[in-house]
């Protein structure tokens, strides 16, 4: 399997690793972590198109202390004897200031995935065009897939937030509804 | 005509009232997990809550009397329930189904309400994970009773 990456890749650029469910892995630096995954997609022979999923681990207190998973697949061409195959490329970042860079510019579906590892890991995602929380509310304290976060949280829960429309727009929707049930 | 019988039944205005507001109870259509699952067979043909009067969930807050709080409340789903709670016209019921919507479940962390009775004051609790058919409709039966002692400007 790296013996493809071998040949595409320039060399030491990547190193491959073992995982215990055998999909094939390779670790790659923070720094070219982009132009890796470039070639990766825009490669004929990899054809790494898809990517699936990120996801971080927290080794905590190992240092470097995260490691950020990205989870490719080539889908295969149907009828020409190219099966489909999954890569995980892996990239080990320090706990002080933990910082990747986006890739939404090679996969647009890397937003709301980086978006996610802000909000859970604290892992800041350089240059992302949006880098706001996604799951937790937006005043939240603190990262909460971190492994020294605390699990239960004693915190008043709270039962108000606001609308988020203006009171004029809520009027116009209703008044909207109201016309389209007429007609 | 003078001995004709005439159907005439005398009560109080509370009695009447109670068992007026315990006979149709509506429950909104809220459905948070899993046991939202129990709670649509418990209202489906084999449970049929018809049976105790209700059967009829409504999907506007603005037409129901009972809240039926179906699985585990998320801290940024609590006011979006609060609001739907505030919604309902008085008098309103609300009953709290299973562990997780009760005490927060198996879900001990940061993300779920422990009690829903932080957000809403709740009438009646049912224990399970998720609570069979029978023990809802046990609940709701329990809640009818309660209803049936209420006075009528509490």
């Amino acid at each position: 399997m790296t013996d493809n990456l071998q040949q595409h890749l320039p060399s030491g650029t990547f190193e491959p690793a073992s995982a215990a469910d055998g999909m094939p892995t390779i670790y790659v630096a923070v720094g070219e972590l982009r132009e890796t995954l470039r070639l990766l997609r825009d490669t004929p022979e990899l054809g790494y198109g898809f990517l699936a999923d990120i996801v971080a681990v927290d080794y905590h207190p190992r240092e470097p202390r995260y490691e950020v998973l990205y989870l490719l697949s080539s889908l295969g061409e149907p009828g020409y004897g190219s099966a489909p195959r999954r890569l995980r490329v892996k990239v080990r970042v320090s706990g002080e200031d933990p910082t990747v860079p986006t890739i939404t510019g090679l996969w647009k579906a890397a937003d709301w995935a980086e978006r996610e590892l802000w909000d859970m890991f604290g892992i800041r995602v350089d240059g992302h065009p949006d880098l706001r929380r996604i799951l937790m509310p937006e005043d939240w304290d603190g990262h909460p897939m971190r492994r020294d976060y605390p699990v239960q949280i004693k915190q008043p829960v709270k039962t108000y937030e606001p609308l988020q429309v203006s009171e004029e727009e809520f009027v116009a929707n209703i008044q909207a509804s109201r016309d389209r049930s007429k007609r | 005509m003078a001995d004709i019988e005439i159907p005439v039944l005398t009560t109080s205005v509370e009695k009447m009232v109670q068992w007026a507001r315990r006979s149709s109870i509506w429950p909104v259509t809220f459905g948070l997990a899993c046991c939202a699952i129990e709670m649509m067979a418990m209202s489906a043909g084999r449970y049929d809550i018809a049976r105790f009067g209700a059967e009829v969930f409504r999907g506007s807050p603005r037409q129901s009397d009972l809240m039926i709080v179906a699985g585990r409340l998320s801290r940024k789903m609590a006011p979006v329930l609060r609001r739907i709670y505030d919604q309902m016209p008085e008098p309103k019921y609300v009953i709290s189904m299973g562990a997780c919507a009760s005490v927060g479940g198996v879900f001990d962390n940061y993300a779920i309400v422990q009690g829903v009775d932080q957000v809403v004051p709740v009438d009646v609790f049912v224990p399970g994970c998720p609570p069979r058919p029978e023990s809802l409709i046990y609940g709701i039966v329990q809640l009818q009773r309660k209803i049936d002692n209420m006075k009528m400007n509490a």
